[in-house]
């Protein structure tokens, strides 16, 4: 790319993919915004008219954006809290030389090649069913009463469904880190008198920052978005109790047929989820200038 | 303190065995080298000395005391890594601090330490960079630092130099002769360089293939090599090897060695007539190459040597400096090297024709 034509040639070859995925992205961004200023309801089509920022007002004040706000931030940060410290230790042992490493590898992966729903609905039926799921014959067993997480913990048990889709991704990142990690390093230190402990705090997390910082930016964009998880479970029951703003966006529009509110939600959804980008890149940024 | 005593310490892996059964002492204050091509041993018994490794079988006594089964950390020894093993998160200051903090030592008493450490190695300016800061020899010195400042009763040195270039490389190659000097504490330093082990070592140890060769002081090794391996591998350039049909002090021989510099190049007469090949100029002395019939030989001579390619000319060795090896390889008489005076004659004939 050194002469002016090639540079120009370059820019004018990338153009048709620029463009196409310039639309791809702003015409849903405007027709949302343009529908979030509407009294836009899916029962009296055709009645459309602006109402400016009537929408924005009535899903700010909504007590359910408040809450469901809350369960995000709840979802995103406990998710995120599980699969990095479970995905570290499994990282750990999957290190170790074990017999049949290979195949325990395999297994720890399986469930992120899981459909979202398909785990939703394996965990739902098959685990936390409070007559049927194998937790229930477990308390049983032991003699205390069957437990019904998904209307007594309903949020507690979405993020359990959703940790366990993400651990082997969190494992497997961590894995490679853990295994570009100088043998030497880990040697010096214990000759150094660092115990087992020491070593795995002072040399192993540090080594892993890099890797812990890129599995948090990568979750937080798929955790912030969870909604099949939701939706096959709980229906964001009860009451508002495992809603989050994915799903009270889906709800505002479609089960209460209110596009217009649904669209100003969307448009708060994509505000927010840019503020937690900024924090993120900067954190990152930090991080990967070490 | 430091001495440290291998006794019939030997080291399997899957069965295959790497180290034989092998006894040394080292005494206290000793600049040992071990010394020998890859794959010999050599790093394998430095890191079963430093409890990086399990012993086989045997005994490893550091001070007397039966230390085989004790954990890297309590056997008061320090390692210098070949990739100097620095922690890259860390400050040069929390480097070298790190085995103190360890210890939970004070913190004011850690920070005059790491001081004094970093003054004696020049490091005092470079205490708050990373060690991604810093270059190649810094490095080194950093990771030379770590190790000082624990005190320990011996140093065990993995090819430290291995990874500076050439000039860096005589630089510290004289550093830690110097520490050595100041501090006169055992040092054990595994390398594949024999001018490395030559310029440092109070005593070689020459590993071939998980065996002990020879044991003993650079000029001892260099005078009177024990065998066929340590002639060759001491001394550089190689010593020439020639094959020969001989009987020497009534026992066979069947190869002859000579180092290059006792061959005396001449215009007239002498022993084998050769070719002048390759020559390298090295300023202070020239290595010529030398083709006589079935062999060549590489000769040292004097800077200003006046042959040139294809030249042809007469070289011989100086009568006592010439050693004798058996069919298997060890070297026959060689206590006293004057008497293959006699024989220099006959050996003539043979590689004449």
């Amino acid at each position: 790319m050194a002469t002016t034509s090639s540079r120009f040639l370059g820019r004018a070859m990338v153009s048709p993919a620029v463009v196409l995925l310039f639309i791809w992205m702003i015409v849903p961004l405007a027709m949302t915004i343009y529908y979030s200023f509407l009294n836009y309801n899916l029962l009296m089509p055709g009645m459309q008219e602006f109402i400016g920022w009537l929408n924005y007002e009535y899903f700010l004040t909504d007590p359910a954006f408040l809450e469901s706000f809350y369960n995000t931030l709840l979802l995103v940060c406990g998710v995120l809290a599980i699969t990095i410290i479970g995905g570290t230790a499994i990282a750990v042992l999957l290190d170790q030389a074990i017999v049949g490493r290979n195949i325990v590898r395999i297994l720890v992966l399986a469930p992120f090649f899981v459909m979202p729903t398909v785990s939703a609905l394996v965990w739902k039926n098959m685990f936390m069913n409070p007559v049927n799921g194998l937790f229930a014959h477990l308390f049983t067993f032991f003699g205390f009463e069957a437990y019904d997480f998904l209307s007594q913990a309903p949020l507690a048990s979405i993020i359990l469904i959703v940790s366990w889709q993400w651990l082997p991704f969190a494992a497997l990142i961590l894995l490679t880190a853990i295994q570009s990690l100088d043998q030497e390093q880990l040697e010096a230190a214990e000759l150094d008198g660092a115990g087992p402990m020491a070593r795995f705090f002072l040399i192993v997390v540090p080594h892993l920052s890099r890797a812990i910082t890129a599995v948090i930016l990568i979750e937080t964009i798929f955790l912030l978005s969870v909604f099949a998880e939701i939706l096959v479970t709980t229906n964001g029951g009860p009451g508002y109790a495992s809603t989050n703003i994915t799903y009270l966006i889906y709800s505002q529009s479609l089960l209460d047929f209110d596009v217009g509110a649904g669209s100003a939600g969307g448009i708060i959804a994509v505000i927010l989820a840019n503020i937690v980008a900024i924090f993120l890149m900067r954190m990152i940024g930090k991080n990967l200038e070490k | 303190m430091g001495n440290i005593t291998l006794k019939q310490v030997t080291k399997n892996f899957d069965g295959h065995e790497v180290i034989q059964p092998l006894d040394l002492s080292i005494e206290n204050g000793e600049f040992v080298v071990f010394v020998g091509p890859s794959g010999c041993g050599k790093s394998t018994m430095l890191r079963m000395i430093a409890g990086l490794e399990d012993v086989s079988s045997g005994k490893i006594e550091i001070d007397g005391q039966d230390a085989t089964e004790t954990p890297p950390a309590k056997r008061g020894l320090a390692m210098v890594f070949q990739s100097y093993a620095l922690y890259p998160h860390m400050s040069v200051r929390n480097n070298i601090a790190f085995p103190l903090k360890r210890t939970k030592m004070d913190a004011a008493l850690i920070k005059d330490k790491v001081e004094k450490v970093a003054e004696t190695l020049n490091l005092a300016a470079y205490l708050d960079r990373r060690p991604g800061q810093l270059s190649g020899g810094q490095r080194q010195r950093v990771a030379i630092g770590r190790a000082i400042v624990r005190e320990p009763s011996a140093f065990l040195f993995d090819e430290p130099l291995s990874n500076l270039d050439a000039a860096l490389r005589v630089n510290m190659r004289l550093e830690i002769s110097q520490l050595h000097k100041d501090l006169k504490t055992t040092m054990i330093y595994v390398t594949h360089d024999q001018v490395e082990a030559m310029t440092m070592a109070d005593k070689i140890v020459v590993f071939n293939a998980g065996n002990i060769e020879q044991v003993g002081s650079p000029m001892a090794l260099y005078r009177h090599p024990v065998n066929k391996f340590v002639a060759g591998f001491i001394g550089s350039p190689k010593m020439n090897f020639i094959d020969i049909e001989e009987t020497v002090e009534g026992q066979p021989v069947t190869c002859m060695g000579v180092r290059p510099e006792h061959l005396v190049l001449s215009d007239t007469a002498g022993t084998w007539k050769g070719k002048v090949g390759v020559l390298e100029h090295l300023g202070s002395d020239t290595f010529l190459h030398v083709d006589i019939p079935g062999v060549k030989l590489t000769v040292r001579a004097d800077g200003n040597c006046p042959y040139e390619y294809g030249d042809e000319v007469y070289v011989s060795p100086i009568p006592n400096q010439v050693h004798y090896f058996d069919s298997i390889g060890n070297a026959v008489c060689n206590e006293s090297i004057a008497r293959t005076t006699a024989s220099v004659s006959s050996i003539s004939k043979t590689a004449d024709s």
